[in-house]
This record gives C-alpha cells, sequence and structure tokens, in this order.
C-alpha cells in the first residue's frame, strides 16, 4: 500500500488540490481550479483502487449510489438553498470519517496498525478516536445546522438550565474515553461509548445557537470535517488525507474568524449561543416605540423617481431580499438605470447571506455582473459620494448604532455606511426590527425614504415605473 | 592437563556460549523494538510535518481567495475533504465482513459529496459572468 509510486500520486494528487483553492482567487481562474480539484479526486481514487484485492462489486456500486445521489441534488438545488445543501454535506463527511475508522477497528492489519503483540499500537487509536470523535460531532452538529437552516426546527437557539455544565461534563468525558481507548489495545465498547458520546456533544453543541449565527457554525463544521479527515488520515498514514485535512480545517477556520469578525462576536461567544434569544420580544417593543416618531413614506413612483435622476446608486442587498425571491427584478432596476446612465454598485456585508459569500452567489445567478459588486471594504467609503443607497431586505448591517451607540446589541460590528448617501430608500415590510432586535435609526432620518411592502412587489414596481 | 578437566572445560565454555547467545537474541529483540518504536516515531514525526505545513499552506491559500468566492470555496473544500474515500476504498478490500460493510458505506457517503460538491461548485461559479462590454 504504501508503495513510492502511490506516494508520489498522493503527492501529485495534494497539489491539485491546493491549485483548486488557489484558482478561487478570482473569478477567472476559478473553474479551472475546479477542474484541478477533480482531477486531484480522480488520481486518489485510481491510485487506491489499483491494488490486487480490490473489490470489484462493491466500490463500482458504491460510487454509482453515490455518486448518482450527488449529481442530482447538486443540480436541482435551489441557490437559497444553498447552506442547508452545505451542511447536509459536511454531515455527510463526519459519518463517512466515523465508518472508517469504525472499518480500520475491525480489520486492523489491512491498514498495518498493529503493534508486535497482536494489539492496535496506542498512538493509531488516539488518532483513530480523535477523528471519530470530530466525525461524530461534525454528523450530528451538520444534521442539527440543517433542520435549523432548512425551517424544519426553529432557528431560534434552544437554551436550558446546565446546558453549559452538561456540554463540558461530555467533553471531559469523551477524552477520558479516548484515553482509556489508546490503552484498551482496541475495544470495541470503548469505540462505541465514544461515539454515542461525540454524537450527543454535536447535537448539544449547535443546539443552542441562533438562527443569526449560523454563517459561523456553517464555516466551523466545514473546519471540522477537515480536522476528522486529517484525523483519520494519521492513522492510515496517509499523507493526502492529513494535508487535504489540514487545507480544509484550515479554511474553515478562516472563514469562522471572518463571519465572526463581520458580526463583531467572538468565537466563544457564538459557540456559548443563546445570541437572538430576545429577538420576538423585543421586536415587537420597538415596532410599538416606533409607531410614535415620523416616518417618510414614499411609493414606487418616487424612488424611481429619485433614482433615475441620480448619478450614482448602491444597492445593499440582504437575506430578505433571497427570502422574496427579488434578485431578478432588482437585477432588471439595475439595468435600467444603467441605461439611463446612472453608475450603480452592489455593496455587500460578510454576514449579508447564510454562509459566506451566499449573497454573491444568489446575485451572480440573478446575472449580476461579479465586477459591479463590491465588499464592505472596497465601498464603504463610497457612499459620500453616492446619491442614493437603495437598501433592500437588509437591516442590521447599514444601523448607526453599532458605531455611535455603546449600549446596542449590535455595537462594534462593520456596518454599511448607508447615512452617508445623499438619499437612503429602504426597502422593509413593515418597522420590524431585525435580528439582533434593535431599532434601526436610519428609518427616522430626514434623508431616508421608506417603501413599505414586499422587497419582489415593490421592486417590480419600480422597474414599472422606470420603464 | 587430564580429560576431566578439559571436559569440565568445554562444559563451561558450552555454558558461557549458551549464555551468550541468550543475551544476544535478547539484545536483538530489543534492537527490533527500538527499531519498531522508532520507525513509528519518525513515521508520525513526519506526519506531523507534513500536517503542520499544510495548514500553513492553507492558510496564506485560503485568505488570497476572494470573498465573493466563499461560498465556492466552501462546497469546492467539502468535496475535497471526501478523499476520505481511500480510506474506505481500503476498507473495501479487506476480509472481515464488518470492515467491507462500514467501507461500502463509507463509498456511498463519499461520493455523494465528492460528485454533489464539484458539481455543485462548477455550476455556482459558472454563474459568476463579468460585465458584457
Amino acid at each position: 500500500m504504501a508503495s513510492n509510486l502511490t506516494q508520489f500520486a498522493y503527492l501529485v494528487a495534494a497539489v491539485c488540490f491546493i491549485m483548486a483553492l488557489r484558482g478561487l482567487s478570482s473569478p477567472e481562474t476559478s473553474q479551472n481550479g475546479n477542474r484541478w480539484g477533480m482531477a486531484g479526486m480522480a488520481i486518489a481514487i485510481v491510485t487506491t483502487i489499483i491494488t490486487p484485492d480490490f473489490a470489484w462489486v462493491l466500490v463500482p456500486l458504491g460510487i454509482l449510489i453515490g455518486g448518482g445521489i450527488g449529481t442530482v441534488v447538486a443540480k436541482k438545488i435551489e441557490m437559497t438553498a444553498l447552506p442547508q445543501l452545505v451542511a447536509a454535506f459536511h454531515s455527510l463527511v463526519g459519518l463517512a470519517a466515523v465508518f472508517v475508522a469504525a472499518a480500520a477497528l475491525s480489520a486492523p492489519a489491512a491498514f498495518s496498525i498493529l503493534a508486535a503483540d497482536g494489539g492496535i499500537k496506542a498512538a493509531s487509536l488516539i488518532e483513530m478516536s480523535l477523528g471519530t470523535a470530530i466525525g461524530a460531532i461534525t454528523f450530528t452538529g451538520s444534521l442539527v445546522a440543517f433542520a435549523k437552516l432548512q425551517g424544519l426546527v426553529s432557528g431560534r437557539p434552544l437554551v436550558f438550565k446546565g446546558q453549559h455544565p452538561l456540554n463540558a461534563g461530555l467533553g471531559i468525558l469523551l477524552l477520558a474515553l479516548v484515553v482509556l481507548f489508546a490503552f484498551s489495545g482496541g475495544s470495541v465498547a470503548l469505540f462505541v461509548a465514544i461515539v454515542v458520546v461525540a454524537l450527543a456533544l454535536g447535537f448539544l453543541l449547535i443546539l443552542p445557537i441562533g438562527g443569526a449565527d449560523m454563517p459561523v457554525v456553517v464555516s466551523m463544521l466545514n473546519s471540522y470535517s477537515g480536522w476528522a479527515a486529517a484525523g483519520i488520515g494519521f492513522t492510515l498514514g496517509n499523507p493526502l488525507l492529513i494535508v487535504t485535512g489540514a487545507l480544509v480545517g484550515s479554511s474553515g477556520a478562516i472563514l469562522s474568524y471572518i463571519m465572526c469578525k463581520g458580526m463583531n462576536r467572538s468565537i466563544i461567544n457564538v459557540i456559548l449561543g443563546g445570541f437572538g434569544g430576545e429577538v420576538a420580544g423585543e421586536g415587537g417593543a420597538a415596532a410599538g416605540g416606533g409607531a410614535d416618531r415620523a416616518v417618510k413614506a414614499g411609493s414606487a413612483d418616487d424612488a424611481a423617481f429619485i433614482m433615475k435622476n441620480a448619478s450614482k446608486v448602491i444597492i445593499v442587498p440582504g437575506y430578505g431580499m433571497a427570502v422574496a425571491q427579488a434578485q431578478h427584478a432588482l437585477r432588471e432596476m439595475a439595468d435600467l438605470l444603467k441605461k439611463e446612465g446612472v453608475d450603480v454598485r452592489y455593496a455587500i456585508h460578510p454576514v449579508a447571506g447564510r454562509m459566506p459569500g451566499h449573497m454573491n452567489v444568489l446575485l451572480a445567478e440573478a446575472n449580476v455582473p461579479y465586477d459591479e459588486v463590491f465588499e464592505l471594504e472596497e465601498i464603504n467609503h463610497e457612499f459620500g459620494t453616492a446619491d442614493v443607497a437603495f437598501v433592500i431586505g437588509a437591516n442590521d448591517v447599514t444601523n448607526p448604532a453599532a458605531k455611535s451607540d455603546p449600549k446596542s446589541p449590535i455595537f462594534g460590528m462593520p456596518i454599511l455606511d448607508v447615512e452617508k448617501a445623499k438619499t437612503v430608500l429602504f426597502i422593509k415590510r413593515s418597522m420590524a426590527s431585525g435580528y439582533a432586535g434593535v431599532e434601526n435609526d436610519l428609518f427616522f432620518r430626514p434623508n431616508t425614504m421608506m417603501l413599505f411592502g414586499d422587497a419582489k412587489k415593490v421592486t417590480e414596481q419600480i422597474v414599472k415605473a422606470l420603464d | 592437563m587430564d580429560t576431566t578437566e578439559i571436559v569440565r572445560a568445554a562444559a563451561k565454555l558450552a555454558h558461557e556460549t549458551e549464555a551468550l547467545s541468550l543475551k544476544a537474541n535478547e539484545v536483538l529483540a530489543q534492537a527490533a523494538h527500538l527499531q519498531a518504536l522508532s520507525d513509528h516515531g519518525i513515521g508520525f514525526v513526519s506526519l506531523l510535518t507534513v500536517f503542520v505545513l499544510a495548514c500553513f499552506v492553507g492558510y496564506y491559500v485560503v485568505w488570497r481567495v476572494t470573498p465573493a468566492l466563499h461560498s465556492p470555496l466552501m462546497a469546492v473544500t467539502n468535496a475535497v475533504s471526501s478523499v476520505i474515500i481511500v480510506g474506505a476504498l481500503v476498507a473495501t478490500a479487506t476480509d472481515t465482513t464488518a470492515s467491507r460493510l462500514l467501507g461500502f458505506l463509507a463509498v456511498i457517503l463519499a461520493s455523494v459529496n465528492i460528485f454533489g460538491g464539484f458539481l455543485v461548485t462548477q455550476r455556482m461559479l459558472g454563474m459568476f459572468k463579468k460585465k458584457q462590454k
């Protein structure tokens, strides 16, 4: 199994995977990058398959079944449902890691992890149990994330008394089991115990995390699935698995960091969960309080008139736009404005969607050219020179309280400076507050015009008025 | 020198040789043990080296990924981490039924991810277009 040729092929595959990630540095090179990735995977599989005792029936059958399911799902999936798809995929990697570890435990000779005395090497057992534990946590954690994103269970954080001590206890129990397992020479009962405890832990860890924090959770589970693969790689002594696991693990970790920074939260704070629990209660209160203050409401015709006469319009889309399926109408509106000679750009907040980069994909799907779409740091200084900021389906990410009010729960979060534009157009269903349960002072400013209604309908009316 | 003395000396010599050979055996066993230990030791350290270096490569490559493509990045890393199928393939080729079954299930799961992950990435990337001039 460890012949030089095989190892060399694995090295080539690992380089292909690095090239795949490298390609993503720009949309132009990205498709080629993905092909590198596919080639790497093909090399890895073919190299492993060419052994004298290859299972001729099982493997093609397995790949056919799995590949068929994967292909159909990938072709059919709606881009709005991307985050739950990715969560589901993560759960599969986690479960596969558990299965591979269990297989290695039941046939240690074939995986060459036997010690001289006939038992399994302690080091291999530690690596195996760590890979298994992370894999099992990834599995149930991703299932919970999937259920929350898909709306099968409420996105509200589920918090109960003694939750954190319980999780900590389970974590310590898990470590103790790993140590016992390492000295057991490969006890099946202990292995099963590790799997069960890790499954429970994965479930309990994600349960208290609210819907607003899902971008972090999805990134974190992405990272976990990588570490699980690396753990199995150590057990099998397979450098390809280790390299890939490390790449995926660090990628997920970086994305989690970026998402946390986008919300000004620490990763610990997100993991401990509970954020957004008071949304319903406070939201109601905020809406009630807001009724007393004067709000300038406008019609679609007003909005069309203002934008037509502008020279620069910056569109700020949020997840509400995707929920209302307004992205195509929005692009039509932008096209008409461009025909009038208006400079149209899009500004994307890091946590605008339900996963990193989600909003970019949704806009790309609606045929918005990617060179009109800008990230927060790239475009934030341009709001001062913009005539109109058109906010559609976003709220908290534009709230100036994040800069001025230290008491606000979102204080310190980087926001898009829409208030610097000459006019702010805000499409919103009602005066209700956003995820964080904070009232947005922007609604009451003299240069803000509220456009009440469904994002898609209002945008379509504007399109009609522009025509 | 009489015969008994020669016999006694020969016996003593034989005894010493035996002891020596026993000792040699012991040393050999110890050497083998050490060899095995160091084999694994070196193996582990070089694997760890690979791991740590790969973490650094991952760190620098991923920071260069444009934020606009973070969703495809996630989908493709997901597909790539299914290279765990390599372990599953080894499992299907063993002669233990349990191991073969587990390997088979893992092959199915990993294949869903490989095909699903790469194809959905391709689909996403295909949507990113430049402004038409």
